[in-house]
């Protein structure tokens, strides 16, 4: 006998709850066996130097180029919206305070989801549906250790110091357009942003670089270790892979920014 | 030697092996062979490991294959994949000379590149492909590379999934000579699963016939063509008519 369907509507609540909780569960264990695989040889220099590259080195251009428009945009914003009330003279610590506290690492966060989780995980989606992991683990080479760890390492590496380049350059824009357009004096503007930034601010945006970088490495790893098969398999891998890495990236943000300025 | 017994695998309601036994003799070719779906790409991956049976047991020369040291048991295996899966991102002689890069069989980089050339040139590749990235080689030479690989670090046991799938009749017969002469030179234990019966000609000394999940004949290559048994005479001649339904 067919269910009424205010019972047919909880199942269904009931059986998406479920898969939630199961998704979480095996991207816990995934993240948990990448950190085993981590402390335990043999480890794999080459392929974490070849990681830190791509992640790091190939990623500057597009990180430099969001992080100096959103700076900008961020100074003509905060003069436009500070001159409502008589208060355009705060734009170099309001540029400085959104690009350290939240702009720089959460673009930063999302352009490496974009470039490098996409890139990730279509690459061990390809290599697992052209048998490539399985040539791995007959050479007696685990794909944990030599696709995952030196990614996810190279991300913990890379993210923090691409978020700290973010920043430095959103402040730059921030201030390329307060001093050309704006008409602040340049180094009454490099002052105020120097004296207004304190230590935690910096450490907020290196923390969560870090744990961005981890994520969006560890989500490239997972969907391409999880792809489905054919075309429509990598397809899938990728474009869940960016969906994850960006979610999580804002939900650890919302997160991190809690913890940091409950302080 | 190989030793397979009552080995079961199933994927969801889908019983692909149900009971397999099979005997591999150190130093023979076994050739598999049986339709589509049958099973025969599952059995070589429960001996290496990369899907749990169900049930049933594995003994490589009187050792339980699912247990003790993974890669040492692995060490002794070279495997030629379907499909090469060479690394597309890495130059050919790395491929080839990839286990003697890294872990227990480690050897210094400008040997294991003189190794790799010498595995190249043994499979009829020129040491200028040695540089060459995978994406730019043909099926055939994709194929001997996998070959090449398979053979670098001189394995006492040899799996070949489907070796001239996808090759034109000339380049199968270049790598099913290979092949033979290859098993032979080493002296190794080879298990081959192909449904190309000019493949099964040219490489097997016996052949087991896999179909319903189970090994339907086995015996010598010499006497498949006279095993009395329906389902192997319709498969090795091809016919639409028989036992085996076409569609499956």
């Amino acid at each position: 006998m067919a269910q009424p369907l205010p019972l047919r509507g909880l199942a269904a609540l009931g059986a998406m709850a479920l898969a939630v909780l199961a998704s979480v569960g095996r991207v816990t264990r995934f993240a948990l066996s990448t950190f085993r695989h981590m402390v335990t040889p043999p480890f794999y220099g080459r392929e974490f130097l070849v990681a830190l590259g791509n992640v790091g080195w190939l990623s500057l251009p597009v990180v430099g180029l969001t992080a100096f428009f959103t700076g900008g945009a961020l100074a003509l914003q905060i003069y436009a919206g500070g001159a409502r009330f008589d208060a355009q003279a705060v734009v170099p610590q309001i540029v400085a305070l959104g690009m350290v506290r939240e702009l720089g690492p959460v673009l930063v966060g999302l352009m490496i989801a974009a470039r490098v989780t996409s890139s990730i995980a279509a690459e061990i989606a390809t290599m697992k549906v052209t048998e490539q992991i399985d040539a791995l683990v007959t050479l007696s080479t685990h794909p944990m250790k030599y696709l995952t760890v030196p990614r996810v390492l190279a991300g913990i590496v890379a993210v923090p110091l691409l978020v700290g380049l973010g920043d430095i350059v959103g402040i730059f824009g921030g201030f390329t357009v307060g001093v050309k357009s704006l008409g602040f004096n340049p180094s009454v503007y490099i002052r105020n942003t120097w004296d207004f930034l304190e230590p935690l601010d910096v450490i907020s945006s290196m923390v969560k670089g870090l744990v961005f970088g981890f994520i969006a490495t560890l989500m490239g790893c997972y969907a391409g270790m999880g792809s489905g098969r054919g075309a429509q398999g990598v397809g899938r891998a990728t474009k869940s892979s960016v969906e994850r890495a960006s979610v999580l990236i804002l939900a650890a943000n919302f997160l991190l920014t809690g913890v940091f300025f409950s302080l | 030697m190989i030793s397979i017994s009552g080995l079961q695998k199933s994927f969801g309601s889908n019983r692909v092996l149900a009971g397999v036994d099979l005997e591999v003799g150190r130093g023979r070719s076994m050739v598999v062979i049986g339709g589509s779906g049958t099973g025969k790409s599952v059995l070589l991956k429960c001996v290496l490991g990369l899907v749990t049976p169900d049930a049933g047991r594995i003994l490589v020369d009187g050792v339980d294959a699912t247990a003790g040291d993974r890669d040492a048991f692995l060490a002794r295996f070279g495997m030629l994949f379907q499909g090469a899966a060479l690394f597309d991102s890495l130059p050919v002689w790395q491929n080839v000379s990839f286990r003697l890069l890294r872990g227990a069989l480690k050897r210094p980089r400008a040997e294991a590149r003189e190794i790799a050339i010498e595995k190249l040139r043994r499979v009829g590749l020129s040491p200028d492909v040695a540089d060459r990235f995978p994406g730019e080689l043909s099926g055939g030479m994709q194929k001997r590379v996998g070959l090449a690989r398979a053979i670098a670090a001189d394995p006492q046991i040899i799996f070949f999934d489907e070796p001239t799938t996808g090759l034109d009749p000339i380049m199968s017969g270049v790598i099913n000579d290979l092949i033979r002469e290859i098993v032979t030179e080493m002296g190794a234990t080879a298990l081959t699963i192909t449904h190309d019966m000019t493949s099964v000609r040219a490489i097997a000394d016996e052949v087991a016939m896999l179909h319903g999940g189970t090994v339907r004949w086995t015996g010598p290559v010499a006497q498949m063509d006279a095993s009395g048994d329906a389902h192997v005479d319709q498969f090795i001649h091809g016919r639409a008519e028989g036992p085996i339904a076409a569609l499956r």
